[in-house]
């Protein structure tokens, strides 16, 4: 029996998958960047010359600098990674614990009760 | 999502893929524009100074919190919270919009990618509930009609 002229063998779809190092880049510069959210987070919440520092808008305060910086974090480990690994094969695994570990993290380490013991 | 992703016999439509892309991206532009109109439109009128003297706190939100101590752990901990927990849905639903864009379908032959994946979605929706709920209950609703005793639940 013939395949509709659409659809992919399966054969065609693993040649059409792409290699895993751009998913573990993502995921591993996610977790990255929401553990630099918390860190920048306490760092702000604690240092009075970083709290000036992350002042980049004066009406929101602090946490301007904090959240952009982040931001930046997260999209420059990104790019690093992705630049190392997007033509490769990657074990996903360990990055995955790693990336969720961190995002755990950081969803504690924002936690105030958590980010006082600091 | 976990649906399309489960590992089964059954293959997910192309239909079904092209709507989870759709979803996914209107959850990344909706989570980045909340976070954004947040922390720079509403936040500000959140932490707004009074001038020197003010008696009346009503319009300065944070500093009607700090006033009391019944009232102040809704700053010191739900908005403290809310303001950076927030940050990490736009992060996460953004990842995972990407991956499933570069994958699609293909997750599901990826079980550590997929459950990663679905794995920050979740964390996303988590975040978002977290600032949604610290946002407008304790710290946006209860200053203006529940005085300064917050009651989460009415008995009837």
């Amino acid at each position: 029996m013939s395949l509709p002229a659409t659809s992919i063998t399966p054969a065609e779809q693993a040649v059409a998958v792409p290699p895993s190092g751009a998913g573990a880049a993502a995921i591993l510069a996610a977790g990255i960047g929401a553990f630099f959210l918390a860190v920048f987070a306490i760092a702000g919440d604690k240092l009075p010359a970083l709290q000036n520092f992350f002042t980049f808008s004066k009406p929101t305060g602090p946490l301007s600098g904090v959240t952009t910086c982040a931001v930046v974090a997260w999209l420059v480990a990104w790019a690093v990674f992705h630049g190392l690994w997007r033509r490769r094969d990657v074990a996903i695994r360990p990055v995955a614990i790693g990336a969720v570990a961190l995002l755990i993290l950081s969803l504690l380490l924002t936690f105030p009760p958590i980010t006082d013991l600091f | 999502m976990a649906a399309l992703l489960a590992q089964t016999d059954n293959q997910p439509g192309t239909r079904d893929e092209r709507f989870l892309r759709v979803y996914l991206t209107a959850m990344a532009v909706l989570a980045w524009a909340a976070v954004l109109t947040g922390t720079y439109v509403i936040y500000p009128w959140y932490r707004a100074t009074p001038p020197p003297g003010t008696t009346k706190l009503g319009a300065f939100p944070q500093r009607l919190l700090l006033a009391s101590p019944t009232t102040s752990a809704r700053h010191s901990i739900g908005m403290e919270w809310k303001e950076h927990v927030a940050w990490l849905a736009p992060l996460s639903i953004t990842m995972s919009t990407v991956v499933f864009f570069q994958y699609g379908r293909n997750l599901r032959r990826d079980a550590p990618l997929r459950s990663t994946v679905l794995c920050f979605t979740l964390v996303s929706f988590l975040a978002a509930g977290i600032a949604g709920f610290f946002g407008a209950m304790p710290v946006e609703h209860a200053p203006v009609e529940g005085g300064p005793t917050l009651h989460m639940v009415y008995g009837e």
